[in-house]
């Protein structure tokens, strides 16, 4: 399982490493939004700082569903999808391969946008073990949640509009947890963000589970 | 030339239907005529306690549905247990509780209004409900796509599950938000329940009963809804064409 993982992994990412879809199109996508979070709420530091952690988390999210939605896109040209089923591949490491491959993507987004929050908002970045934890944990919950409900909206007609919709709410916790571990790591007290890295990992579990099991009858329905 | 029989269904004209809309809507009335005209005037809240008839009774409507919707969707999904039936309860139920809960919300704003000072608050009761109301929607918007109905059963009843669980994770985690933050000083209704007593708490007791007629009788009609949905789905073009034959050999 964990071999087939690691071949689907290297399959998107090698893929991403020569389209540059994401490094061209989600990265811009994420940075216009901190700069556009920036405009809405003034100029004031005052008013930035403390929003930044939010204002991170929520640049996440939204590249996410770019990020799922390239995820499958490559799949549906030339009928991928369909010599991913032939492949003989087990569906829980397609699962986890595809996943896997978002999550690094958004890992490497959420350093330019750690910078971008530093730079535009003036955050004072502080606790660096917690940044880095609530960026881990929340990230693989993401993708895993993400790659999930991706593969359920891919082979519809609306899944631009659906998607959003069924992934949003569900990562919620996603969003509260990171937002609350990073703001006490940015107050200079990232001992208190222990309850929120737990969130995240029981997020993470949970949805890596469900992923695991779910995913190959939602791939041959597809 | 009418459309080929199925198998027996209980239809929406069966008495017991019949009988258990009138006593559900009677019920209803009921509870509206002691709630706003019988009862007293709370000693505290005053006349706002007349939402406290139908507030809970919502609430627990609501969250009764979307119970029923995922245990139909795991017996779906379950091989042993699997049937087209499970699938038709889940997406009735599921539509029903999002109708409750949206009134459960509605309803609990225009009370917190006076009460709290405020249409909304970041209450993580409220704050759950809110996100379970937009979590439901999701899901019946991926059950209105069209598709194969175990194709569609199956992804509809994998997402109401990804949705269930998901509903701990955001109480606790919205809870631990909120109380981390501050101790939120609002007056809880569900405590306030201990204090109701004589017609008070005929009345609210009836609520329950009443509002969960209502939502039986309407799962009831949904049901026999998406059915016949099916069946049109099903039989529609055959018994279209066979009516044109028959048109042309006259």
């Amino acid at each position: 399982m964990l071999r087939d993982a690691a071949l689907v992994a290297g399959k998107d990412l090698r893929i991403e490493l020569r389209s540059r879809v994401g490094l061209n199109q989600v990265g811009p996508f994420a940075i216009a939004v901190l700069l556009l979070f920036g405009l809405a709420l003034g100029p004031d530091r005052a008013v930035l700082a403390p929003a930044s952690a939010g204002l991170f988390w929520v640049a996440v999210l939204l590249s996410t569903l770019l990020a799922v939605q390239r995820s499958y896109a490559i799949e549906s040209a030339d009928a991928a999808r369909d010599g991913l089923r032939l492949s003989g591949l087990d569906p829980a490491g397609i699962f986890l391969g595809k996943a896997g491959a978002v999550a690094a993507q958004l890992l490497v987004l959420e350093v330019a946008l750690t910078i971008g929050v530093a730079l535009l908002y003036g955050a004072h970045l502080s606790g660096a073990v917690v940044l880095v934890a609530a960026c881990v944990t929340g990230t693989v919950g993401l993708a895993a949640v993400g790659t999930l409900y991706g593969v359920v909206a891919s082979g519809l007609r609306t899944r631009e509009t659906l998607l959003p919709l069924l992934f949003l709410p569900v990562v919620a916790p996603v969003l509260l947890g990171a937002t609350k571990a990073w703001n006490e790591a940015l107050a200079g007290t990232p001992g208190r963000a222990g309850t929120w890295l737990d969130v995240l990992v029981v997020f993470a579990v949970l949805y890596i589970a469900i992923g695991t099991v779910a995913f190959g009858p939602l791939l041959e329905d597809g | 030339m009418s459309a080929p029989r199925g198998k027996t269904q209980l239809g929406t004209s069966a008495l017991a239907l019949r009988v258990l809309g009138v006593v559900a809507v009677a019920g209803v009335v009921a509870t509206v005529w002691l709630g706003l005209f019988v009862t007293p005037p709370d000693e505290f809240m005053g006349n706002l306690v007349r939402l406290l008839y139908v507030h809970p009774p919502m609430a627990w409507v609501a969250f009764l549905a979307f119970g029923v919707a995922s245990l139909s969707s795991v017996l779906y999904l379950w091989p042993r247990t699997r049937a087209e039936h499970f699938d038709r309860l889940a997406g009735a139920s599921a539509e029903v509780g999002l109708v409750f809960t949206g009134l459960t919300l509605v309803s609990g704003s225009i009370w917190g209004r006076p009460t709290w000072g405020a249409w909304w608050v970041w209450d993580p009761l409220l704050t759950t409900t809110a996100l379970l109301f937009v979590l439901y929607l999701g899901y019946v918007a991926l059950r209105r796509v069209p598709g194969e109905f175990h194709v569609r059963a199956r992804r509809s009843a994998i997402a109401a599950l990804i949705a269930f669980v998901d509903v701990p994770v955001v109480y606790f985690s919205v809870e631990w938000w909120r109380s981390l933050h501050q101790a939120p000083t609002v007056l809880n209704p569900t405590t306030h329940k201990t204090y109701v007593h004589g017609s008070m708490a005929w009345t609210l007791l009836l609520g329950f009963v009443s509002f969960t007629l209502v939502y039986i009788w309407l799962v009831a009609h949904r049901y026999r809804l998406a059915e016949m949905q099916d069946r049109e789905d099903d039989e529609g073009l055959e018994v279209a064409l066979a009516e044109r034959r028959a048109e042309a050999s006259v």
